[in-house]
């Protein structure tokens, strides 16, 4: 697996116009400051992803949909943008997706009347909720499953280790470092040897 | 490693690599036997594993097309995925978690010891513990089993300390890091475990048995194997006589081959072996080979299942070391009064952040669904696995249109929980809970089965022809020289993780197939 921090891009000094020299749009951000971990990853705290298909406003809807679908409140956006990115390239590779995308987004501003997007955020998810089960709603929850968690970002945000191996496995840090229930017998869970 | 001729007839064909087939052919290798070990995937090793869970998903797995139907869960949230299991050389072993336990003596006899149960096609192994005990010793030495033959058991994970206390406040007595086929010491020139968490995913420190660690390189040592990997077999022949003579695969090139055979062992999973026994019908077996009981892919078991997770408010890290090293035994027994025959385990698991989110809630979404993920830090998991019973109408059959990309039927697995499956899933659900509770959680997500692991008795052995498949040998009742080899043979599920077992059956049966070809029987 791509590290994913690479996979979004540095946006510091570089214009939204020289990014959309190479897409259809763009999608920015700057890392939360309360993602410090995040930031570790990170070449810097600002973001992009060109996109090849969804204009900045769709990924920008996009995004706002996968955040109302698996709604990690402290989940910085960059980590909800690599949904977007795979979503993208889904769109690319078949117009159907394409379709399937732009047609949900306007479905859900029909149902809110107006613009979807500049409602709050509780207002958004309660429209999306009434979306579960359609076709544009499955295809964005099946690759949020997949693309939000399984990325080094995402890891850190919720503390998984990922690779073990490279460190010599948790012998020596930490699989029993549990300090807040009683310890085993040895007849039940034998000392390391 | 040797080559053996395609026209040469004196050999013994295996086909699959993983716990039957990699046990069987090294023990028939060790006895000076030609095997030719006939592998659909391709040879991955301790380097090349991954600690990554979707990239070794990617890696492993059986992906090839299935289809599924009945009313059990899985066939709704993996409807092309029936089974967990593996294509690569050592098949399954690459993948299981090392859980090493011997069927218990009554579980030999579900039949007259759990009686008649509607709907339930129960029947006695024709075989018995006691007889099965020398080879259950020889396969917990084979595979350096922990607690067996003077071997310490592994050192419990922040995950056991959480299922010990919840066990100990609970009552239960039996509640240990297992007997795991896992080193917790060098033994065997293979290292010790240096608990790195990925051991679904191949252990990168072979410090786990399987048989592309252990088996298969002894059996190259001997210059009896020639080992094929990246063969798929479409089809076993025969002799108008009836007598099985060859098998015909393709090679990753799309190259057809016929390998002739004197003798022929069928491991591919219990889903693998009915379907080319069903695809290998002829006008003398039009019903497919050795299916005269109509028992070909009958009788498809795949253990109770489901896991417990739970959250509190402390982190556990359950991710860090061994996966399955903790185990609860109380529950394995045959107690009727709880509702239902037979029993379960209950025993550690974990899966990283990218699993944890596909199978906590297949389908699943929303607040709640991110809570617990939020909480993944302080998760703790434990897997219940227990006996199901037979059903006839559970069952692998070949589809109608649908074929592979050999162009052969694609394999459909119906199941459906038999009432005693559900009642027991129940009271694991509810006992799972109550450990967790005791250990002090905050929240508790039942969660429901994950793609087979387990799969059991398509071809299952019977005393008498009528009943099952094969014998007690795995000889099948009607073609004398082709043998069952994998977990295909059981005759009932029973409780524990099948491969000690299937590990024990196939040494088991490479004596006697010796034994057979010495005597000029096969």
């Amino acid at each position: 697996m791509k590290k994913s921090y690479v996979e979004l891009d540095e946006s510091k000094g570089v214009s939204r116009r020289q990014f959309l020299k190479s897409g259809t749009g763009v999608l920015m951000g700057t890392l939360a400051a309360s993602s410090g971990i995040l930031a570790t990853l990170a070449p810097s705290s600002s973001w992009a992803l060109a996109t090849k298909v969804l204009s900045s406003e769709e990924a920008n809807s996009i995004l706002k949909v996968t955040r109302a679908i698996f709604p990690h409140d402290k989940l910085d956006d960059a980590v909800y943008a690599l949904v977007v990115k795979d979503l993208d390239a889904a769109a690319s590779e078949d117009v159907g997706v394409a379709a399937l995308l732009r047609d949900g987004l306007k479905a859900l501003d029909k149902s809110a009347s107006g613009d979807w997007s500049s409602l709050d955020y509780l207002q958004r998810e309660n429209l999306v909720i009434k979306m579960a089960g359609t076709d544009f709603f499955e295809k964005i929850r099946g690759t949020s499953v997949v693309s939000l968690y399984n990325n080094e970002m995402a890891w850190a945000h919720f503390g998984y280790e990922g690779s073990s191996y490279e460190m010599g496995g948790y012998f020596d840090r930490g699989f029993q470092d549990l300090d807040w229930l009683p310890n085993p017998p040895a007849s039940a869970s034998p000392a390391k040897s | 490693m040797s080559k053996i001729e395609l026209n040469d007839d004196s050999v013994v064909v295996v086909i699959g690599s993983g716990a039957g087939g990699g046990t069987l052919a090294n023990e028939l290798c060790q006895k000076g036997v030609k095997v030719v070990l006939l592998e659909a995937g391709k040879r991955e090793s301790a380097a090349s594993f991954q600690n990554n869970e979707w990239g070794s998903f990617g890696q492993l797995s059986w992906l090839d097309k299935r289809t599924t139907s009945g009313s059990w869960r899985v066939a709704r949230d993996f409807s092309g995925l029936p089974a967990w299991i593996c294509k690569t050389v050592g098949g399954s072993t690459t993948h299981w978690a090392g859980a090493s336990l011997r069927i218990q003596d009554h579980e030999f006899r579900a039949r007259s010891h759990y009686g008649d149960l509607d709907g339930a096609n129960l029947l006695d192994w024709p075989l018995t513990l006691k007889e099965l005990e020398p080879y259950y010793d020889k396969a917990e030495d084979k595979l350096g089993v922990t607690r067996t033959n003077g071997i310490p058991g592994l050192p419990g994970n922040n995950n056991f300390k959480v299922m010990h206390a919840g066990a100990k406040k609970l009552g239960y007595k039996n509640c240990h890091t297992g007997r795991m086929a896992i080193n917790s010491r060098q033994r065997d020139g293979r290292s010790s475990c240096r608990q790195l968490g990925f051991c679904f995913q191949g252990c990168k420190m072979d410090a786990k048995w399987s048989t592309m660690n252990s088996e298969i390189p002894k059996a190259e040592e001997t210059g009896a194997l020639d080992l094929r990997p990246g063969s798929q077999v479409l089809k076993i022949e025969h002799s108008k006589m009836g007598k099985v003579d060859a098998v015909v695969y393709v090679d990753d090139n799309g190259v057809e081959h016929r390998q002739k055979a004197r003798v022929v062992c069928v491991a591919g999973n219990s889903i693998e072996t009915p379907r080319l026994l069903l695809n290998s019908e002829s006008s003398l077996y039009p019903d497919g080979l050795a299916n005269s009981s109509g028992q070909v892919g009958r009788n498809y078991m795949r253990h109770m299942t489901g896991s417990v997770y739970a959250t509190f408010d402390e982190p556990v890290h359950m991710w860090r070391g061994t996966t399955m090293a903790g185990i609860i035994t109380d529950e394995s027994k045959h107690d009727p009064s709880r509702g239902f025959v037979g029993g379960y385990e209950m025993e550690t698991l974990s899966l990283g952040l990218p699993f944890m989110a596909a199978f906590l809630d297949p389908g699943g979404w929303g607040r709640d669904f991110c809570r617990a993920m939020d909480n993944y830090r302080n998760m703790a998991g434990m897997w219940l696995v227990g006996e199901d019973m037979p059903q006839e109408s559970n069952r692998i059959t070949v589809h109608s249109s649908e074929k592979d990309q050999y162009g052969m039927p694609v394999p459909n697995v119906h199941f459906d929980d038999h009432p005693n499956d559900i009642a027991m899933r129940e009271h694991a659900y509810q006992q799972g809970k109550a450990v967790y509770e005791a250990a002090g959680a905050n929240h508790v997500y039942p969660v429901p089965a994950y793609p087979s692991t387990h799969n059991m008795g398509t071809c299952r052995m019977s005393a008498k022809s009528s009943d099952g498949v094969c014998n007690k040998n795995g000889q099948t009742h009607d073609i004398k020289n082709l043998f069952i080899s994998d977990g295909s043979q059981f005759t009932t599920g029973a409780s524990e993780n099948p491969t000690l077992t299937i590990v024990s059956l196939a040494i088991r049966q490479a004596d006697y197939i010796a034994e057979q070809m010495l005597a000029k029987n096969i």
